[in-house]
């Protein structure tokens, strides 16, 4: 019978203890971030989706198509071409999109560049309705930056 | 007044009450909600999101009435209704203020708990005319639960009388007059046990509507949407409303009972027109701090387990309000002159 | 469902399908029930909804290709499931580790065990009916997940670790935050014990319910904090030590009664333990290389068996890699924690109440992904 009534009075104790916490951060200010009003700074790792690296001088690709992130790809998401040109040491990049939709972001192309040619971008802000919007064209978007 | 004028007012004003109270408690439920978990709930339609409730009650009844396969089309179609067209029914006795109110019937706190019992009979209709075994298991458990919790409520109610004299809902609140002390919760001297009767009536029109901690009904993480499953659209929307329409009464009664309705704490009281809003003004204070508490703890505590739930009517409520029954005969049979 | 409820007057039993879309299995879990009113007489789980192939995956790509697999199958607690691959293939190729890395690894992995612990602490009291805690549990948790993604790069489905090392080495600003965070979080958890562990509602909705006796979890291979709330010590991390365990001190919390709240307990216990382990990891933290000195190219291990266990969120994760000396697997074969621990559902929750079969299976912290693979 004692413990009846333990515990009634516990329990009942233990619900207003409750009540007292969530009406405590009722009055604390809201911790989330309005998202299409206000945006995150990405972190300087943050694995975007990859982006070619320019050289410094011509605006050009650093990247001379010897295709080793397209064989280090685990979902085989990467198409690179290049063409050999008078002048220029190694072959010149002339293809080079990327199928997003299927790309897991693991970071194997960037890896196993030895040229320093790729890196991840900052972008995330990608939606769209069309698959086809996920496959992109890196060397345009090269271009569209500079 | 003549009494055709007043009927017709009263309904105006009850339904439109009625619809607009089920629309913005949704948004104080979903901002209380929100800001209960440091986040900001409804904000991009209208300022504050107050017009989100619009919104969304254009979208239910913009959507199709859609009948599905095997269910009872009768029981289907009325359930809703008679979940809803009780608890407008009910406002017919509630005392706004003073004079503010549609019917002063001798018998009120009793018409309220005839028509509120309708209400499960309307869950109970549904969730059976669904076909949907969810729906059966809600429509179940929400009886058992009823049958539960009226016991309680009524003994509480009993009590209540007794000290009273009447079962008059504006006389309960004429006898409350003067300083707040004189609310019923504070009448020790007329049981002893009064704040426990409070705490006991809260909890029981809690479960009574199907609120959370006791919202066996709906257990959305068990039983989907428990009764409500098969429900699209506008039906939906009439459950709801009945819903929150019950939360009121149980709220209002609450209020009546026990903090004094439409009396002021203090012992200021104006004739008139200024009259009607001053108790109206008070009522609706005490009314809506009662629903705001409702939706504290919905957003506070897990559900409970349904035979817990039962549980705690057989083996807490209803023996103590048994006791406290007791107890305020005795007081009241010894102690005559207080 | 049917549709219909017109069925044989003398059938006493109904069967109800929970799932594969309910809100109670997180994600696609079908159990198909047969009840006899709210009571169940018979529970079976049936699997293959999400079902990806990964270990055949496994066996047609080379070693280094899998890695981003790992991440996918428990995404609550990739960096386990990262650690126990890799750590496989290290054994099997004979691939020495630098300490730091090793460091690292544990640092990684068991600030998202916490992540993992926190979201099913959530999720578990959101299956209870308490929305509220849940968005608590994210708030801390989304310090987490700033943390790991400022080393890693990801939020959730981590490919972090190498063969050998990690992808990035952690920074200061890392280690600080990770000492805030567990600052703040040490003082979080009485407000979780205050709302959640101590209300009466959860009490009497946990305790003596949904038993797991200590023989049923040892038969049916439950690992992780399901058989340590059934009284079995048994934590990979201690018992066959790897990594940098056996220099950290740190307790497995086991608990005798077996019921929901004995695993509950356990879980909430595991946050502290965790939130020790990386502590003292940070100041053990030692400098150098986090990847071997003769960079890792072509992996082929030499023909064999090989076997290896890490402690993920939720039980012991193996890993069997049968090589032929290829740079591929031969066979590989992954045993994962939740798989075990859910083929008791059935035995279990016999005679048990639907609310109470719920708060069971949330116990059990199910990640589907995993359990299909």
């Amino acid at each position: 019978m004692s413990g009846y009534f333990k515990e009634l009075i516990s329990g009942t104790k233990s619900l207003f203890i409750g009540l007292g916490i969530t009406g405590k951060y009722f009055f604390e200010p809201v911790v989330t971030l309005q998202y299409p009003h206000e945006h995150l700074e990405m972190t300087p790792r943050y694995r975007g989706h990859i982006e070619l690296i320019p050289n410094e001088e011509t605006g050009e690709p650093k990247c001379i198509a010897c295709g080793m992130c397209q064989k280090g790809c685990p979902s085989g998401c990467i198409e690179v071409k290049g063409e050999k040109r008078e002048g220029v040491k190694g072959k010149v990049v002339t293809k080079y999109i990327l199928n997003f939709t299927t790309c897991s972001l693991c970071g194997q192309c960037v890896e196993s560049c030895k040229f320093g040619a790729l890196r991840f971008s900052k972008e995330y802000n990608l939606a769209s309705p069309r698959k086809e919007d996920f496959i992109f064209d890196l060397i345009e978007k090269l271009k569209e930056k500079s | 007044m003549p009494e055709w004028l007043r009927v017709i007012l009263f309904i105006i004003f009850v339904l439109s009450f009625a619809g607009l109270n089920a629309a913005y408690l949704v948004w104080c439920e979903r901002k209380g909600a929100g800001h209960i978990q440091r986040r900001i709930g409804p904000k991009e339609v209208g300022p504050f999101g107050l017009l989100q409730p619009l919104a969304d009650g254009a979208k239910l009844m913009s959507k199709q009435l859609f009948l599905p396969k095997g269910v009872d089309p009768i029981l289907f179609m009325v359930a809703p209704l008679m979940v809803m067209v009780p608890a407008i029914m009910s406002f017919c006795v509630i005392p706004f203020s003073e004079t503010f109110v549609a019917r002063e019937i001798n018998l009120g706190l009793l018409m309220i708990f005839a028509f509120a019992s309708v209400n499960v009979l309307g869950l109970l209709l549904g969730s059976w005319g669904s076909a949907n075994k969810y729906a059966l298991i809600a429509g179940a458990r929400c009886v058992s639960q009823n049958v539960a919790y009226e016991i309680p409520m009524l003994i509480t109610t009993i009590t209540m009388v007794m000290v009273t004299n009447t079962m008059n809902l504006n006389e309960i609140v004429r006898s409350q007059a003067g300083w707040f002390i004189h609310w019923h919760i504070f009448r020790l001297d007329m049981s002893l046990l009064m704040p426990v009767s409070f705490l006991i009536f809260f909890v029981c029109s809690l479960a009574e509507t199907n609120r959370a901690p006791f919202d066996m009904a709906e257990a959305e993480s068990e039983l989907i949407a428990g009764a409500y499953t098969e429900y699209p659209g506008m039906g939906f929307g009439v459950f709801f409303m009945g819903e929150y329409a019950n939360i009121v009464i149980g709220c209002a009664l609450t209020a009546i009972l026990f903090l004094g309705g439409w009396q002021a704490p203090i012992p200021l009281n104006f004739g008139g027109f200024l009259g009607v809003l001053w108790g109206m003004s008070w009522f609706f204070l005490k009314l809506y701090a009662l629903i705001f508490t409702v939706i504290w703890i919905r957003w506070t505590y897990p559900r409970t387990q349904f035979y817990e739930l039962l549980n705690l009517s057989w083996k807490v409520l209803i023996p103590i309000s048994l006791f406290n029954l007791i107890l305020t005969a005795l007081q009241i049979k010894i102690f005559p002159w207080l | 469902m049917n549709g219909t409820l017109q069925q044989d007057v003398n059938q006493e039993t109904f069967t109800l399908n929970l799932g594969p879309q309910h809100p109670a299995t997180h994600g696609v879990l079908r159990v198909k029930l047969v009840m006899d009113g709210e009571y169940i007489v018979e529970a079976e789980p049936v699997l293959g909804y999400i079902h990806r192939m990964h270990e055949k995956m496994g066996e047609n790509r080379t070693w280094a290709k899998f890695l981003p697999n790992c991440g996918r199958m428990d995404y609550l607690s990739a960096l386990s499931y990262n650690h126990g691959y890799v750590a496989a293939v290290e054994r099997a190729a004979k691939i020495e580790v630098p300490e730091r890395a090793e460091y690292i690894r544990v640092i990684t992995v068991e600030l998202n065990r916490i992540s993992s612990h926190l979201l099913w602490f959530g999720a578990f009291v959101l299956d209870l009916g308490g929305f509220t805690p849940l968005l608590y549990a994210f708030d801390d948790r989304e310090f987490i997940l700033d943390l790991l993604e400022s080393v890693t790069g990801s939020r959730l489905t981590y490919c972090y670790f190498r063969f050998g090392g990690v992808y990035n080495d952690i920074d200061d600003a890392f280690i600080a935050g990770t000492r805030e965070f567990i600052k703040k979080q040490r003082k979080r958890m009485p407000m979780y014990d205050a709302l959640v562990t101590k209300n009466i509602i959860l009490i009497k909705r946990l305790k003596e319910i949904g038993p797991i006796s200590k023989d049923m979890a040892r038969r049916y291979g439950a690992t992780g904090p399901v058989a340590r709330g059934s009284g079995i010590n048994y934590d990979v991390r201690k018992h066959e030590p790897y990594s940098v365990y056996p220099e950290l001190d740190f307790d497995i919390p086991v608990y005798e009664e077996g019921d929901s709240m004995a695993r509950y307990m356990v879980r909430m216990d595991e946050i502290e333990q965790s939130m020790r382990i990386i502590e003292q990891a940070l100041d053990k933290l030692p400098e150098g290389e986090i990847k071997p000195k003769k960079a890792v190219k072509m992996v082929k291990p030499e023909k064999g068996d090989y076997y290896h266990a890490v402690e993920a969120a939720r039980g012991s994760f193996g890993v069997r890699l049968v090589s032929d000396g290829k740079n591929q697997a031969y066979r590989l074969k992954l045993r994962s924690p939740t798989y075990s621990n859910l083929s008791l559902y059935g035995e279990a929750t016999k005679g048990m109440l639907l609310p109470d079969a719920l708060a069971l299976m949330g116990s059990l912290d199910l990640v589907i992904p995993e359990i299909d693979r």
